[in-house]
């Protein structure tokens, strides 16, 4: 792609990107919540990242189907298991990376 | 002066999950826009003006498809409305800041920044100051990635080290930090299950939206119930 065609193309990305991100933030931070708002807000933290894991542990992507077997899942259990143990970000990160690559190295013979 | 730096330093150190996750993802999309044409200025720009890892991927590919440019810009936004939630998540965190502050921080918001910021936050002791640096090294971690992948790409070997796994990790202790109460958990529960489910059926990244809007819901009415203050 040519080089204003290509210049287009990313500024309108950029704008359909950062107006999601920016507007709430301009308008909600200078506003009184009501309470029911806040609260509900508190929880999407909780639910955005579950909706973020499930389906990368749960499913295959082409075609989407429901899957149990994948090495994400395996490596999930002790990675969450030592995240409720520690409450380490660092150190779970780190167990995460050596599950998923000691699944890897199980997994093919 | 020197609280200015110890912010800067915190969120500098708090953003190594996401830099190390960032490096195979933003490496991969590299390689992939490489494949496709794209030049590693073409890349830099994109990076530098979307930022968005998943609308990235989408927008190479679709580029490679020779898909119309405003289709592409369309997908890019259905995909990232997901952080109308985020972004309205955060606005709790920054009651009366600057017009120009939050314009710049929100630049930065990703799922990743957003979970970790928001733990911080809640946590307590976290700076706006923290959260926004912890914005812009992730940024400068993507845009070098992603670069990189263009032109060294192919010569590094998949799945090194378990690094694929990295960004996932940090989300799965993420989670479990959100989750400190009943309403909490059961919001992490339904999000789970009609998070798999949406994912199935609906098309595109719908789910992410359809699930935590769901889930949310679920946890409040929960919790309204638990305190007995009645739906009134």
């Amino acid at each position: 792609m040519k080089m204003p065609d290509y210049l287009y193309l990313v500024l309108g990305m950029g704008l359909a990107t950062y107006l999601p991100r920016m507007l709430p933030l301009m308008i909600l931070s200078r506003r009184r919540l009501h309470p029911w708002l806040k609260e509900w807000l508190e929880l999407i933290p909780a639910a955005i990242l579950s909706a973020l894991i499930a389906p990368m542990l749960f499913t295959q992507s082409t075609p989407r189907l429901l899957f149990l077997g994948k090495p994400e899942l395996l490596a999930a259990v002790p990675t969450l298991l030592f995240a409720i143990k520690t409450r380490s970000l660092a150190g779970t990160v780190i167990i995460g990376m050596l599950a998923y690559w000691a699944v890897g190295i199980l997994q093919v013979p | 002066m020197s609280s200015t730096t110890t912010s800067i330093r915190s969120g500098m150190s708090a953003s190594w999950p996401i830099c190390l996750g960032y490096f195979p993802i933003g490496l991969s999309l590299g390689v992939l826009a490489q494949k496709g044409g794209l030049a590693p200025w073409q890349m830099a720009l994109m990076s530098l003006l979307v930022f968005a890892g998943s609308s990235q991927f989408i927008a190479v590919a679709m580029l490679g498809s020779q898909a119309s440019p405003l289709a592409i810009v369309l997908t890019t936004f259905m995909v990232n409305l997901r952080h109308l939630l985020m972004s309205s998540a955060l606005a709790v965190h920054f009651p009366g800041v600057s017009r120009r502050f939050l314009a710049l921080f929100a630049y930065g918001v990703t799922d990743e920044s957003f979970a970790v910021n928001m733990t911080r936050f809640s946590r307590g002791g976290w700076s706006r100051q923290s959260a926004i640096t912890l914005n812009q090294a992730a940024n400068a971690t993507w845009l070098v990635s992603t670069v990189a992948g263009v032109y060294l790409g192919q010569f590094i070997p998949k799945g090194a080290l378990g690094m694929d796994f990295a960004l996932t990790g940090m989300f799965i202790c993420l989670l479990v930090l959100q989750v400190h109460n009943a309403a909490a958990a059961l919001t992490a529960l339904v999000a789970t299950v009609v998070s798999v489910l949406a994912y199935l059926w609906l098309p595109g990244t719908a789910y992410v939206i359809v699930a935590s809007c769901t889930a949310a819901t679920a946890g409040f009415l929960y919790r309204r119930m638990q305190t007995g203050r009645g739906m009134r």
